[in-house]
């Protein structure tokens, strides 16, 4: 039975990786979880100084799901490369590194600092709601989306994966944009734009006012976003966005997903992870499927058919 | 010492006063580990409601392997856990956070409303001089604990019970001194006895809450702003979830 699948060149022993923001650099995880059972880890946005993020309140729990708006704290590439990195490489897994920035040449710097480290994948985050500047401003904008993805490339050592943000009117339009522009891959969704108001205060829930909304009550938009970029682009897809459990995965794996990411289902249950890559290998001895890499799009395929 | 989610059996459960509850929960593996002023995340069973509710330890039963804990019903998740009854089963993660560092000095401990319960464990295991100042809106609850563990002071805003006023007022009122102060409540009370300790030079430890997610400082959702550049993201903010929720007075800005 093989759960191995391929992204970018890169060879994940299983589709299972976390969604960047939920999982630190692994380490508090890694009380919890073997870090060696998952496809890769993908960690923390990190940018080229250190972030403070947002004020207070961050956080809000809504119905089936979370807003948050924590704003990229980050310590910055140079603690991460000392730090992150190296605690990482003791794990048998892939490492993906998320990547943030205000402007194109704040990415640009990260990427160059890390052409020399040891690490698998870049994932560019040009979708977060929740900052200022750069974050989603990218990812709004095929031409801006298109020319930071160039010029990410033209230093990039690793596979890019450019994240993409569900607050657009066609993330096909984005997927395309991204892909022409020389991405190796995509990932989606971030979060949605949300807000959320404590009727008691009379007053925002987060101090940022908006914050992204994840967890399951997003996966039907998710999963529609990653079945029309499947079917938009050839690049291969992460998939993300609610996922809870195996069922989940596999929906997102049938849409068009060669992997998924695992997001805010960590807060609720830190052994998601592990527990998702355990429920793909049963739901295949079940199913008599040989080849994880059978079912990726199959949906997609059938319907075309 | 690390922390592990389990399924935790619910022993009994009370009512104390209005909307606050005590609730035994047996968990061996949370118990043996546990020190005062340490937390456990509590889940909700309703799919809708995903993170849990960080509340503190009131009381932990190594021998027995229980916890106590005693919290306020503030929304649709703690009165949940209201309901839950002797056999029930419910999901833990803890223990949490760093909890109290007990010193051998003359203490002070102050719980303010809901951040009262810490202070029964923490009286428990000072082996120390000490005075217990609690401040109550109108109810009082917890006493008798209290009261079995060292000499309690009450201030209540409604001035049925002790001192009219807050937990300063009296501190001032019943000339109560120490060396150390151990404090968790409302963040107004913790900024007062922030300047109470650096106007007095005694040393303040105080436990702080905020809204958070992970519970284990991944998500950085729950952070304070601190004097110095913290360990984790080497900004001035540290994670109340993990390098707290105690922290001395001095270290943070309320």
């Amino acid at each position: 039975m093989n759960l191995s699948v391929k992204i970018a060149g890169v060879e994940f022993k299983n589709p299972v990786t976390v969604a960047s923001g939920t999982f630190g650099s692994g380490a508090e995880y890694s009380d919890f979880v073997d870090l060696s059972r998952l496809g890769a880890v993908t960690t923390k946005g990190v940018a080229n100084v250190p972030w403070e993020g947002n004020a207070t309140p961050r956080i809000a729990e809504t119905y089936g799901g979370m807003m948050n708006a924590v704003g990229l704290q980050n310590p910055g590439m140079d603690v991460f490369c000392k730090r992150d990195i190296p605690f990482l490489q003791q794990y048998d897994t892939n490492i993906i590194v998320n990547v943030c920035g205000r402007t194109e040449q704040d990415y640009v710097e990260v990427v160059e600092r890390l052409a020399d480290e040891d690490v698998d994948l870049l994932e560019i985050n040009v979708s977060c709601p929740n900052v200022k500047e750069g974050g989603i401003a990218f990812g709004q904008d095929p031409k801006a989306l298109a020319h930071i993805t160039e010029e990410i490339k033209k230093k990039a050592k690793q596979p890019v994966i450019m994240k993409l943000s569900p607050n657009v009117t066609d993330i096909t339009v984005m997927a395309k944009a991204a892909e022409a522009a020389g991405a190796d891959a995509l990932s989606l969704i971030n979060t949605l734009t949300g807000m959320k108001i404590d009727i008691h205060r009379r007053n925002f829930a987060v101090a940022n006012k908006t914050g992204g909304v994840s967890g399951p009550a997003i996966k039907p938009i998710a999963v529609r976003m990653v079945y029309q970029v499947a079917n938009a682009v050839k690049i291969p897809i992460i998939g993300m966005g609610g996922i809870m459990n195996y069922e989940d995965a596999i929906e997102f794996m049938m849409a068009g997903a060669s992997a998924v990411a695992v997001g805010t289902a960590n807060f609720h249950n830190p052994y998601t992870t592990v527990e998702i890559v355990e429920g793909i290998q049963k739901f295949m001895e079940e199913k008599g499927i040989e080849d994880i890499n059978e079912i990726i799009g199959c949906v997609k395929q059938e319907s075309e058919n | 010492m690390s922390a592990v989610k389990k399924t935790a059996t619910v022993k009994s459960q009370v009512s104390l006063a209005s909307d606050v509850y005590s609730l035994v929960l047996e968990i061996p593996e949370i118990a043996s580990l546990a020190k005062a002023g340490q937390f456990v995340s509590v889940y909700s069973k309703d799919g809708s409601k995903l993170l849990p509710r960080p509340i503190s330890l009131c009381e932990t039963d190594k021998e027995a392997g229980t916890i106590r804990l005693v919290y306020r019903v503030v929304g649709a998740g703690t009165r949940e856990f209201s309901n839950l009854q002797e056999g029930d089963l419910v999901e833990v993660m803890g223990p949490l956070g760093n909890g109290f560092s007990k010193k051998e000095k003359k203490a002070i401990l102050i719980g303010g409303g809901i951040g009262i319960p810490p202070m029964l464990q923490l009286a428990k295991e000072l082996d120390f001089e000490k005075s217990i100042v609690l401040g109550f809106r109108d109810e009082t609850f917890l006493l008798e604990d209290l009261k079995a563990n060292g000499e309690v002071y009450i201030a209540s805003e409604d001035g049925k019970t002790g001192v009219s006023g807050n937990v300063l007022d009296a501190i001032r009122e019943y000339g109560i001194t120490g060396d150390v102060i151990y404090a968790c409540g409302p963040t107004p009370m913790l900024r007062a006895i922030k300047e109470y300790a650096a106007s007095n030079h005694i040393e303040a430890q105080l436990s702080l809450e905020e809204k958070m997610a992970c519970g284990i400082g991944a998500c950085l959702a729950c952070v304070c702003r601190s004097k110095d550049v913290d360990d984790h993201s080497h900004v001035k903010n540290k994670r109340i979830c993990k390098d707290g929720p105690v922290f001395d007075a001095q270290e943070v800005e309320l």
